[in-house]
């Protein structure tokens, strides 16, 4: 590879190329998760909900499956706009050659571990160009929102939950 | 619990969800209302208590107290915009917004404030609106505040809020108690997610009832695509069904024909449907001048449990920041708490893994401080721009410039002086590379250095305002004081997208007294009872 990860993310015209060439491959719109798109959002959200989750493996692929999920259901719930934007992104990133310039993990999403897939999101976080920094944005809202939008999380945070009684 | 929604459709209501018709129909009324929000509802009443057939639109469901249960996961894809997280165009700024028979007014936190002196004389001096002023309007927002029970909130404040009287009181910022449009409320806390106790008096529990019991239509599902007009005025509305997901047509349409159209669609939704139809806008301001009041947040860990997502969520206020320099000067911004439940804060705090679950450890013990800036006022701050994405729905431009960033500054170092002063442990702004602060020496120093831009800062926002901006001359108004169209006769705008500058307070209560004083000035004239005594 000639150019470092970042020196490749942090080169406008090359990520908004790519970008676009994603949109292009996904003109088609919404449409349901590829299993390389499930694969690749557990990656993610077990970087993400690192600290939240378990440490043993079989509980931990149990919540970050109900956790995919969870995303699943929340996409599909946006406008057919956002949906195909966030199909864009998902798009891009099971590309393997995106995945390793783009993302700068070299291994597939399912051998990726927790260090490399958060070095990765920092590097989005931290970015100096808005859309990749937006992308971070989305993955985060997704994953959180899909984690503790569900009531057996809520006892790890001290919440109670919604009152009970006389409704 | 009596759910008074499914008592009025059981007694006969007219309400029809697109999204089961079996074809595509034309219908006649005297006035269709797009929208069922503050400007729709009160405008519905308004114009069925003086005889006339109303029809109203509404893009979301209708769900009413027995759905509301008290559930993030339930709520947000059900009653709001993209489930609540409905963006500006470069995604920098999350916009609370509902989308649901009643519109905001549904899944609000009940702030109600009048709309501030300092604004009308704001609007009297560059938009010469003259019509317009705190002795004009105090009558209409009497009637209003009585219809609504807005009223002083007498419960002690929850401890979220408390922290913002401590803090404050500490410092000599003086605060106040806001006053909220609720009936018998139960202190729950879950006034975001729709009321369950059916306390809250919003358009869901009021007008709208009103208007159905005289036997106003309420079509659902339906999403307004195009006014025609010929020559100087509009003939029918067309519109689209949408299928029970409300995202995707369901293939049937629906027209409808009246001699009047008020467009009541919210100041993202109500700019681009004018947009769409072509409506003309000879000097280019459709969609302009949009205001977001950017809130930025600061969290704090406080000794003793917090509990923030009980209790009335936003109960105490302090105006003492709008008031530090002129309103055209550096933006002034308004302090308020939120509620903490935990989607809402989970997806809003920044950072990841380890670090992000440190903190929702914390949940119970973290205080939230918001600063709303008053956008709109400053000669630089222009607001954002409403246009058509490529699927002919609104996308909002809303650059981030200094003036905001300056006014974020400064609103971030308040907050976290106040949460300091009222005893927390520990202060962040909500941004991507705080390390947070652990006492205010370290935060007045550590926030003064802070990179402000946009992703970096979180930005928020729930109140949208301008876009179909009212003036005296249609060379800097869409709208006349009135609501009226400069352009097509039977053409109103009655939502918070007529407002010229933003408030600096939660638009509710506002938009309520406007409209109220504008339908019934439409009520008399296309009813051709006298007008209202009141001025």
């Amino acid at each position: 590879m000639i150019l470092s990860r970042r020196q490749f993310i942090q080169t406008g015209l090359a990520g908004s190329l790519v970008l676009s060439f994603a949109g292009w491959l996904n003109a088609a719109g919404a449409r349901r998760l590829s299993a390389a798109e499930r694969e690749m959002l557990a990656a993610l959200c077990s970087a993400l909900l690192d600290g939240a989750l378990p440490k043993d493996t079989e509980q931990r692929r149990q919540l970050v499956a109900l956790t995919v999920d969870g995303i699943a259901t929340a996409v599909a719930g946006l406008s057919l706009a956002s949906q195909k934007e966030l199909g864009e992104l998902f798009g891009l990133l099971v590309l393997a050659p995106a995945r390793l310039l783009l993302a700068g993990v070299g291994k597939p999403w399912r051998e990726a571990s927790v260090a490399e897939v958060s070095e990765f999101l920092q590097d989005w976080r931290s970015s100096r160009l808005g859309l990749l920094q937006s992308a971070y944005g989305a993955l985060h809202d997704l994953t959180f929102g899909a984690w503790y939008a569900r009531a057996d999380t809520w006892e790890a945070i001290g919440y109670p939950g919604p009152p009970r009684g006389y409704f | 619990m009596q759910d008074p929604i499914k008592t009025g459709l059981a007694n006969g209501w007219k309400h029809i969800d697109a999204s089961t018709l079996a074809r595509s129909q034309t219908v006649e009324a005297d006035v269709v209302i797009v929208g069922t929000g503050a400007g729709g509802g009160v405008t519905a009443d308004i114009l069925s208590d003086a005889g006339l057939r109303v029809v109203l639109i509404e893009e979301g469901p209708l769900r009413s107290s027995s759905d509301f249960r008290m559930r993030e996961a339930d709520a947000y894809p059900e009653l709001y915009q993209e489930s609540a997280s409905r963006k500006t165009a470069d995604k920098a700024v999350n916009i609370l917004q509902g989308r649901c028979v009643g519109g905001s007014t549904t899944v609000n936190w009940t702030s109600s404030f009048r709309t501030p002196p300092e604004v009308f004389d704001f609007w009297q001096r560059q938009f010469g609106l003259r019509q317009l002023s705190v002795e004009s309007m105090s009558s209409w927002f009497a009637v209003m505040e009585h219809k609504l029970w807005v009223r002083s909130w007498d419960t002690p404040p929850n401890q979220n809020n408390q922290v913002l009287v401590a803090g404050a009181e500490k410092l000599g910022i003086p605060v106040a108690g806001i006053k909220r449009n609720v009936k018998g409320c139960w202190n729950l806390g879950y006034c975001g997610m729709g009321c369950p106790t059916n306390a809250k008096q919003s358009m869901l529990l009021t007008t709208i009832p009103a208007a159905l019991n005289r036997g106003a239509t309420l079509y659902t599902r339906l999403r307004a695509e195009r006014l025609r007009f010929n020559g100087s005025r509009v003939s029918a509305l067309d519109c689209m069904a949408l299928q029970p997901d409300g995202i995707h047509p369901a293939g049937k349409r629906v027209q409808l024909r009246a001699r009047h159209f008020v467009v009541a669609g919210g100041a993202i939704g109500s700019p681009a449907l004018l947009m769409r139809s072509g409506i003309p806008d000879p000097y280019r301001l459709l969609g302009k001048r949009t205001f977001l009041h950017p809130v930025v947040i600061s969290s704090a860990l406080m000794p003793a449990r917090v509990d923030a997502y009980a209790g009335a969520p936003q109960s105490i206020y302090s105006d003492y920041f709008l008031h530090r320099a002129p309103i055209d000067g550096p933006l002034g911004f308004k302090l308020e708490t939120p509620p903490l439940h935990p989607v809402l804060y989970a997806t809003t705090l920044q950072g990841f893994g380890e670090a992000h679950a440190r903190l929702m450890r914390e949940f119970t013990h973290v205080n939230a401080l918001l600063a709303l800036l008053r956008d709109g006022f400053h000669p630089e701050s222009r607001g954002g721009q409403v246009r058509l994405g490529s699927d002919g729905l609104p996308v909002l431009d809303y650059p981030l410039g200094d003036v905001i960033w300056e006014g974020a500054r400064r609103a971030l170092l308040a907050m976290a002086e106040i949460q300091f002063a009222a005893g927390a442990r520990w202060v962040t702004p909500v941004h991507e590379t705080s390390p947070g602060y652990s006492s205010w020496a370290e935060a007045k120093k550590g926030i003064a250095e802070l990179p402000l831009k946009p992703f970096l800062c979180r930005v928020v926002s729930a109140h949208v305002m301008g876009g179909c901006g009212m003036a005296d001359t249609p060379q800097r108004g869409v709208v006349d004081h009135r609501g009226r169209h400069f352009w097509l006769g039977n053409l109103s705008v009655h939502d918070g997208s007529v407002f010229p500058t933003s408030l600096g307070a939660n638009p509710q209560l506002s938009i309520y007294g406007l409209v109220a004083r504008n339908a019934s000035l439409l009520a008399a004239e296309l009813s051709g009872r006298p007008p209202p005594v009141i001025p």
